[in-house]
């Protein structure tokens, strides 16, 4: 208590003798929050630190969420423009993604950037899951990884499963021409009797579904459509042009699958764009309640040193007048 | 007074429903149920993803009688051109040679070559110049034609065509491996099918 005693009125002496350099050492080296025993004003500075570095993540999110706003406005036209391309292909061949096949190759599409909510972990669990369902002793399964992020999250346990990985797949404006070379350069690297196409369809802003599209290999189409079944319909139908009908199976495989490519990559990429604003949108929302809080501590905090300071001086006044 | 409006209500969603499913639409599954039950038991703790399937609207069974009207679906990579449209004819510039589609055509899968697709809708015909694709024409008087790129024939430019035939014409002949060959031969095609659609 001695000591305690001694100490606060050393300090005020040392104050009153050069409050300079003891505030600028004390700024430098103590830790505003740990105040010396016995100070009785209350330090307001790091509220206020912390206000403003508050504000500044803010003022990045809203930012962010504008790019992502002004970048989901052109993307959702064209990926809804592109939407038809894929439903003659399923109104051809169906779609079965319960085809049991040898060789299965998924081909995920994530985003290359991240702070976009959870649309790359819930392509990738996908991913997963539809490589545990077709794992079996006669079965093998690769992965395509599209993305940054998915790559991230999928070298980790299944390194050597993967085949491809393209990234950076929107430093350029996505069109056809591109994404039908990326749809070579898979097909070039893989075999497969059955592709799977991970990704994120765009609904709105703020839901997002996931969606497997199956392509199938030629010889597949080709067995199942002998086989009866659900591609039964198949042999119904003439085929011109080519020279065989298992060459025009092939075209029409490889056509298939970069159109549904093409489509997905517009739907994920619209998706992420989505879920970037909306992400945004909410950190953005809960930095300004934060920002809140603290103008409220900070106000109070300073009110009461107010009201100290008053006490203070009447009770020192009442005390002499007593 | 609306004492009946509750079952005039009920009536016209009732008859509605009951038109639905009357129509002899196809039973076709908007899911691979196999998929669904397998899905389940091995991944339960997850949805099953939606399939594309499930976003199409279904087409109708094949009819007894032919249909008066072809209905087109004309898709490109950026656009759909025509989206359910029914029109009178199609000629497609298939690779075995310009074939007329009208309706009630034999189910086919035709690849496409360079050349003009025209759309025959009453006394109008609308051209375009379509680069590569497919057709597909389902029995149900449903077409599908799928191209990489079209354009109306009245847009293209004349001069442009000649300037790129003559480009490709001596690119051909300055070829020296295979692969430019094809190329400039692929150009040159391209180049003279955009010609004779603009002069025919």
């Amino acid at each position: 208590m001695a000591m305690a005693a001694l100490r606060r009125e050393g300090r005020r002496f040392a104050t009153v003798i050069s409050s300079q350099p003891i505030t600028a050492l004390r700024s430098s080296l103590v830790c505003e929050e740990q105040a010396p025993l016995g100070v009785r004003s209350i330090s307001t500075q790091v509220v206020r630190n912390r206000m403003k570095s508050v504000k500044n993540i803010q003022k990045i999110t809203k930012a962010m969420k504008m790019v992502a706003a002004s970048k989901l406005r052109a993307i959702q036209v064209r990926a809804e423009n592109s939407r038809g391309l894929w439903q003659p292909f399923t109104a051809l061949l169906g779609d079965i993604p319960s085809v049991d096949v040898k060789k299965n190759v998924i081909v995920t599409i994530s985003s290359d950037k991240g702070l976009c909510g959870g649309i790359n972990s819930t392509s990738v669990k996908i991913s997963k899951a539809l490589r545990k369902i077709n794992s079996g002793p006669e079965q093998e399964t690769k992965y395509a990884i599209l993305g940054e992020k998915a790559k991230a999250q999928l070298v980790r346990d299944s390194k050597k499963d993967i085949e491809v990985i393209i990234t950076e797949l929107q430093k350029n404006p996505l069109n056809y021409t591109q994404v039908s070379v990326l749809a070579d350069d898979i097909l070039k690297n893989v075999e497969y009797d059955a592709l799977r196409i991970v990704f994120n369809k765009f609904q709105s802003v703020v839901s997002f579904l996931p969606t497997v599209s199956t392509v199938l290999s030629p010889e597949i189409v080709e067995r199942e459509a002998e086989s009866g079944g659900r591609l039964g319909d198949l042999d119904l139908y003439e085929i011109e042009g080519g020279e065989t009908k298992s060459e025009v199976l092939q075209n029409l495989a490889e056509f298939q699958f970069s159109c549904v490519l093409f489509n997905a990559v517009l739907e994920n990429a619209c998706s992420e764009q989505g879920a970037r604003m909306s992400a945004m949108d909410s950190s953005s929302r809960n930095a300004g309640d934060m920002l809140d809080r603290l103008t409220l501590t900070y106000n109070r905090t300073r009110q009461a040193s107010i009201t100290t300071e008053l006490i203070e001086i009447i009770s020192g006044a009442s005390a002499l007048e007593g | 007074m609306f004492r009946r409006a509750s079952s005039l209500l009920a009536r016209s969603l009732f008859s509605a429903r009951t038109r639905s499913f009357s129509a002899d639409l196809p039973a076709a599954p908007s899911t691979d149920d196999a998929f669904v039950a397998a899905w389940k038991k091995m991944i339960p703790n997850i949805d099953p993803p939606k399939t594309p399937l499930s976003f199409m609207s279904p087409r109708p069974a094949t009819p007894s009688s032919i249909p008066s009207k072809l209905t087109v679906n004309f898709v490109l990579p950026y656009a759909s051109e025509l989206s359910a449209k029914e029109v009178d004819m199609v000629i497609i510039p298939a690779t075995t040679g310009q074939m007329g589609v009208l309706p009630g055509h034999v189910a086919t899968i035709a690849e496409l070559k360079p050349g003009v697709l025209s759309v025959h809708e009453g006394n109008d015909t609308k051209k375009y110049f379509v680069s590569s694709g497919f057709t597909f024409i389902h029995g149900n008087s449903y077409a599908d034609i799928i191209a990489v790129e079209a354009v109306p024939v009245e847009q293209i430019d004349a001069s442009q065509v000649q300037k790129g035939l003559a480009e490709f014409t001596q690119k051909l002949n300055s070829a020296s491996t295979d692969l430019e060959k094809a190329e400039a031969q692929i150009g040159i095609d391209v180049h003279s099918a955009l010609n004779a659609a603009i002069t025919g």
